[in-house]
């Protein structure tokens, strides 16, 4: 089984990459877990077509200790398990601290176990590396891939800079590797060329560039991955390429984050700045 | 001593290490961070706030809010005790017997705390309707952002006869649980004193400010002082109740015992309604008698001080007579005291009227100014740490404010020798060529030990075992063991016996196996297999 972990900044599309990503793997007949690591909890509203699930964490606060795997894991699009970590609302509690019970709890009912059959399970995290609990699928080996999903844009490469550290951080302990970035366009000038010198920088590579589509809008609305919404747009391919090439993948590096200045440096060269 | 050290520890803990000179004015590190991995004598803000300062009083409920470990083991561990007064059921309540906590649970921190605070509140407002409820932050609190002082100020509201306040003393907010006092005081002063305004009967009216009665400290100070004819109308917080803090401000003068833990409520009395404060201390037959003449020379009434001179007399027969008793035992020995932010200082008086020498000395978790003395205040560098912890900033009451002195009163008494506001601070009152050493560490005790060998050592229970396995008596002066009350005359008494029991008992000369100390055998073993070959010898 691999597990893969998918990080990146708020509101850059992790949430839908990842499901348009298994839905595409789940086509090519590989059996898939997503874990939503978002209080939110929206991580898997695509794949089970809106379905609102019981969080793992809603669920032991009202079981107590006594919680079945069926509880807590639903079977959406293409046979894949889906389950959300769930959490606190905002302002209150640790939602860090709930990752980390809700993957711990994951692992004890054996939504891992061999018996499962799984080929993939993904981890889609919130933002930002923020604390020690959303850093907890890359500790301990919990995940051993991470794919960052990026734009051309300054924050989202910061963020995703900032999230190459935190790997480095757990590299060693861990065993984590960075797959690589997902480029999900925002249409912003050289992007694709930019995002590439990024990855080339940071010792890794850019593995898929998602173009920009409104028909992923158009599947969102209807709580579907473009895959199930309309297979035969193009739109479904890109992501099936995606799916293909994480698939196939064999890039797997400790990357090497850049220092602030290089990263603005790499903004004005490729003309952002101007 | 510092050989062992790191060089960079070594010269920290180099400052903390002052060799006295009386007649010179040194400058000794204090209240800064423990280096991490040294075993410190040390405690957290929240035992500081929660189990010094608020534990002794016996009718605010003390709340742990935190998982169940901060709440037990701070329960009753001080030995305070306190008296049950008066016959109505409102007289008699005493919840000091009781262990409150939240008792948080994963999913609390995971989704806030507050609902199961104000449950646990309600419940225990339900259960015994008490006057007041304080509510202590541990450290997991502090971390998920639980508004605690939010949810005490509702209660306060829904209950109508309950005053709930809260206090932000997470562990690791300080550099030890001096932090704790500090914030302690603070939430004293904004909740609870000055809240109630009938004002107490009594012609010499005092509060007795860090007396904690352990041990029944207390009741002997409130003995003596009912005997002087002075009016103690509330202690901070030995032996005390909500209604007795709340009313504290109609008093005409603060006695300070523990200068640390309590002078931060000292000032702002007197900056908010006038009265002034002077160092005391009850410990020591002599120091009891100068604190009560003190006392006395403040009011400069006639009749007191004469009251006041015929019971030291009366007092100071059976102390002498013990004493006389004692000093056989122990005069001409040493004794060495690590110890709170007063205690180290206080005790050194009784051992000194045992004859003995005070050779190694520090506070836990005093400032510069308990070693220094007050004056120094000012040149004291407030660090982030200190910064951390609310400051109030307190002005004068228009309506309550009453001067106790005109200017012309106190610069009288200050020229007959009293002084308001000052402690002197440890060095000045111990002898030159000993050594003050600040938040002494384990490694550091046994190598005063070995090189010294006091014949007595004062700390608490996180040494004492360890002293006494290497043949030195150790005696407790958080809890004081299982004895005292060790203050005012009746206390030195049992001091001096106490002493002069430990001192001289033989058992510490027969600490250690006998085969560590002579030879009761010799052999040599003689084997003859056959040599072990190197490759073996690896493999193995």
């Amino acid at each position: 089984m691999r597990k893969i972990a998918i990080y990146g900044k708020g509101g850059i599309g992790k949430s839908t990459t990842t499901q348009n990503t298994v839905a595409g793997l789940a086509e090519m007949g590989k059996k898939v877990m997503v874990v939503g690591c978002d209080p939110k909890a929206d991580s898997t509203r695509l794949l089970l077509g809106g379905l609102a699930q019981k969080t793992v964490l809603d669920t032991l606060r009202d079981e107590g200790e006594d919680v079945e795997l069926e509880d807590i894991m639903k079977t959406g699009y293409g046979n894949t398990s889906c389950t959300e970590s769930g959490g606190p609302e905002p302002g209150v509690g640790c939602a860090g601290r709930g990752i980390i019970t809700s993957i711990n709890m994951l692992e004890q009912l054996g939504a891992y176990d061999a018996d499962k059959n799984l080929d993939y399970a993904f981890y889609d995290v919130l933002g930002d590396v923020v604390c020690g609990g959303f850093a907890m699928p890359i500790r301990d080996g919990k995940a051993q891939e991470i794919y960052i999903v990026v734009s051309g844009e300054m924050m989202a490469m910061y963020a995703a800079n900032n999230i190459c550290k935190g790997i480095v951080k757990y590299a060693d302990a861990g065993g984590v590797r960075l797959g690589g970035l997902i480029c999900n366009s925002r249409n912003v000038d050289n992007e694709r060329q930019m995002i590439e010198e990024l990855a080339r920088q940071l010792g890794t590579q850019m593995i898929h560039f998602v173009p920009r589509e409104n028909q992923v809008q158009r599947a969102e609305i209807n709580r579907k991955t473009v895959i199930d919404y309309s297979p035969e747009h193009s739109q479904a391919d890109e992501y099936r390429m995606l799916a293909k090439k994480i698939d196939e993948n064999q890039m797997f590096v400790v990357p090497k984050p850049l220092e602030i200045e290089e990263l603005e440096k790499l903004l004005i060269d490729f003309g952002i700045a101007n | 001593m510092l050989e062992k050290y790191p060089a960079k520890v070594a010269r920290k803990r180099q400052k903390a290490i002052v060799i006295n000179d009386k007649t010179a004015s040194q400058e000794i590190q204090a209240n800064v961070r423990t280096v991490p991995g040294i075993i410190t004598q040390r405690g957290c803000t929240y035992a500081g706030c929660k189990g010094v300062v608020l534990g002794p009083t016996r009718d605010i409920i003390n709340l742990t809010h935190g998982p169940i470990g901060c709440g037990f083991y701070s329960w009753l561990t001080r030995r305070n005790q306190t008296t049950v007064q008066g016959q109505t059921p409102e007289n008699q309540e005493n919840f000091m017997t009781y262990c409150f906590s939240t008792d948080m649970q994963d999913s609390n921190i995971v989704f806030g705390g507050e609902k199961k605070l104000r449950q646990s509140i309600e419940e225990a407002y339900a259960l015994v309707h008490p006057k007041a409820i304080g509510v202590f932050a541990t450290c997991p609190v502090g971390l998920i952002g639980d508004d605690i002082h939010q949810v005490s100020k509702e209660c306060t509201e829904k209950f109508g006869d309950c005053n709930v306040f809260a206090f932000s003393c997470e562990g690791y907010k300080g550099v030890s649980q001096s932090a704790g006092h500090h914030i302690a005081n603070n939430q004293l002063f904004k909740h609870v004193i000055g809240t109630r305004e009938d004002a107490p009967e009594g012609k010499y009216k005092i509060n007795l400010l860090g007396e904690y009665n352990i041990g029944g400290d207390a009741f002997v100070i409130e003995d003596i002082l009912a005997k002087c004819g002075i009016t103690l109308i509330a202690s901070f917080s030995g032996n005390s109740a909500y209604n007795k803090f709340a009313h504290s401000h109609h008093a005409d003068l603060n006695a300070i015992m523990c200068h640390r833990s309590i002078n931060y409520v000292a000032e702002m009395m007197e900056t908010k309604y006038g009265i002034p404060w002077i160092k005391v201390n009850f410990i020591g037959a002599e120091s009891s008698a100068k604190s009560l003449r003190k006392i006395a020379q403040y009011f400069g009434d006639a009749e007191l001080i004469d009251r006041v001179e015929k019971v030291i007399a009366e007092e100071m027969i059976p102390v002498e007579e013990a004493r006389k008793a004692a000093l056989p035992k122990t005069e001409g020995k040493s004794a060495m005291l690590f110890v709170g932010g007063s205690r180290a200082h206080h005790y050194q008086d009784l051992f000194t009227e045992l004859g003995m020498k005070s050779i190694a000395a520090g506070y836990e978790f005093g400032h510069r100014d308990d070693y220094e003395g007050r004056e120094i205040i000012p040149s004291i560098k407030i660090d982030a740490d200190s910064r951390n912890i609310e400051e109030l900033t307190v002005t004068k009451d228009e309506e309550r404010f009453r001067s106790r002195l005109s200017d012309e009163q106190k610069a009288k008494l200050e020229k007959a020798g009293l002084k308001f506001k000052d402690y002197e601070g440890l060095m000045t009152d111990m002898e030159s060529e000993t050594l003050v050493i600040d938040d002494l560490s384990h490694y550091e005790m046994e190598v005063l030990i070995k090189e010294y060998k006091p014949d007595i050592f004062c700390a608490g229970i996180k040494e004492k075992y360890a002293v006494q396995k290497m043949g030195v008596p150790l005696k407790q002066l958080h809890s004081y063991d299982y004895g005292g009350p060790y203050a005012g005359f009746e206390g030195a008494i049992n001091f001096y016996k106490d002493i002069a029991k430990m001192t001289s008992s033989k058992i510490w000369g027969l600490i250690g196996a006998p085969w560590e100390k002579e030879k009761t055998l010799s052999a040599s073993v003689v084997h003859d297999t056959k040599p072990v070959k190197k490759e073996e010898k690896e493999s193995a």
